[in-house]
């Protein structure tokens, strides 16, 4: 098989790039690798976010805050091509703190980023219990909150849905879906790459490796070394309710079907994507502590996934110098970053270079030897 | 519908079904009830608002939801009769107080 542009996954980093590429008439392939593959975008909290983004790296935060802006109007395509609603709502976020010190803690965290984005206007802003209780009415909180970080671009939106949206934008505009298709062969030539995937051989003149975890191996047959690691988040899910949580916050949103997530965890355990009673414990503690009723909540489900992390948790988009042609794009936050990947990576992709603002997301910035 | 086959007798006692007095017997389950009843369902289903009615009686389905005494959410089919006991049929979603 032929096409303009081959996507080596069909996560959702992956199928938002072709959504973008197949919406500029490019004849696009997905390859999507494995049931049993590891899948962070089944498996994610649903945020669209901005809040906390990029410390060390502020051009993650711009990029974020341009994905958030550009969300609406990415999601309205969506709906219009698929009719599928995305169930968005960006109406602010925000970041519980029990107790003073996680309050002050989280105020020089984000006073830190705020000085290193050098007078871009802050988006975000701490308020107190009080406060906290006027925006939020109807929600008692337990005694220990204290107050929150307010990030006003922030919001959520159903993972699923944009997952199954972006496959059904694809195959309307053209473009091919290939499940149960691991790539395990790479071979380029003068006139463009040749995949190999079992018996069948697919080719292209540009290829994107966006295979979450899959990628380290990929890329490294391409001139591409990103060294990646994976991160496990346990999530759990309660019944449905009526309305109780007007914003999504960090750990704890509600769904518009009514169900109330309370995630994830954080936890360097390798490829273990098994799900523990002492995470269960620890998330319904802390849940809990911010809403104390609850406690009477059922709690229907409980699953893991493995984030996609590059050593300093921030994105990386590439194009390999050795293999012309063949570019990478791996992210921990692809649901956040779905409108800018249907839109930048997409056309970069097609002009075969990405724009220069870019470049600090090369993975080259991993080669750097640490001062000793 | 479903009807008791036999009279309690010593068992009968009595629940109340969103407000209305009906009969029962010692050792039956609150599902069992609901499905003697007229309106035979137990539950509003949270998004789309379509009846459901207890179906399985083992626990599994989630049919049978519905309100007792003040909780919302009870599989009924898993719960006991009491005396007096009363039971609301959900209407969508609980709410967190109950
Ligand atoms: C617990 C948790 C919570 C999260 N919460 C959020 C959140 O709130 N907001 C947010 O923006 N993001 C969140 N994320 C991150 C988000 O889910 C990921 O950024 C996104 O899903 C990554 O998508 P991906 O396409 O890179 O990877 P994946 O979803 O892992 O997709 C990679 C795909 O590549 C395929 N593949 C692998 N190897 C090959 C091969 N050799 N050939 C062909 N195909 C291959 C796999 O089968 C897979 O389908 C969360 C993630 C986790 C785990
Ligand atoms: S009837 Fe199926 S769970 Fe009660």
């Amino acid at each position: 098989m032929k096409a303009d542009v081959i996507v080596i996954g069909g996560g959702t980093v992956g199928a938002a790039i072709a959504y973008g590429l197949a919406q500029r008439q490019q004849h696009v392939i997905v390859l999507d690798g494995d049931d049993r593959d590891h899948r962070a975008a089944r498996a994610n909290f649903g945020l669209v976010w901005v809040q906390g983004k990029g410390t060390n790296m502020p051009e993650y935060q711009l990029w974020s805050r341009r994905s958030c802006e550009r969300w609406a109007d990415f999601s309205k395509g969506l709906l219009d091509i698929t009719g599928q609603d995305l169930h968005l709502e960006q109406k602010g976020g925000l970041v519980f703190c029990l107790g003073d010190a996680e309050f002050e803690a989280r105020r020089t965290t984000l006073q830190k980023l705020h000085n290193q984005l050098g007078g871009e206007p802050a988006d975000c802003e701490m308020i107190d219990r009080s406060e906290l209780e006027r925006i939020m009415p109807g929600v008692a909180f337990g005694s220990e909150v204290y107050g929150a970080s307010l990030g006003h671009r922030d919001g959520h939106a159903n993972p699923l849905r944009l997952l199954s949206a972006l496959h059904a934008g694809i195959q309307r505009l053209g473009g091919t879906i290939v499940s149960a298709t691991l790539v395990e062969k790479i071979q380029s030539n003068s006139s463009g790459f040749t995949l190999g995937a079992g018996l069948e051989n697919y080719v292209a003149p540009r290829i994107v490796i966006a295979a979450g975890l899959g990628s380290q191996k990929l890329g490294a047959l391409v001139g591409l070394d990103v060294p990646l690691r994976p991160q496990r988040g346990q999530i759990l899910v309660t019944e449905r309710f009526v309305p109780i949580l007007p914003l999504p916050c960090s750990g704890l949103r509600q769904t518009r079907e009514g169900t109330v997530m309370i995630g994830a965890t954080q936890e360097d355990v390798g490829l273990d994507a098994a799900t523990t009673a002492v995470a269960a414990a620890k998330l319904s503690t802390r849940a809990l502590r911010i809403i104390p009723a609850l406690a009477t909540a059922t709690l229907v489900r409980q699953w893991a996934g493995l984030r996609v992390l590059t050593p300093d948790g921030c994105p990386v988009y590439a194009q390999s110098e050795s293999h012309p042609g063949a570019f990478v794009a791996l992210c921990h936050s692809g649901v956040t970053l779905a409108a800018v990947h249907a839109e930048t990576i997409a056309q970069a992709v097609i002009d075969g270079s990405l724009p220069s603002s870019l470049d600090v997301f090369h993975q080259r910035r991993f080669d750097v030897p640490e001062a000793a | 519908m479903f009807r008791k086959l036999h009279d309690p007798g010593q068992a009968a006692l009595r629940v109340y079904i969103d407000g209305v007095a009906v009969p029962a017997e010692a050792g039956e389950s609150v599902a069992a009830v609901l499905l003697r009843q007229e309106a035979v369902w137990s539950r509003l289903t949270p998004v789309k608002g379509s009846k459901r009615a207890p179906y399985c009686l083992m626990g599994v389905c989630f049919d049978c939801l519905a309100e007792v005494d003040g909780v919302g959410s009870v599989q009924t089919c898993l719960t006991t009769v009491q005396d007096g006991m009363r039971i609301a049929r959900q209407r969508g979603k609980r709410s967190l107080g109950a």
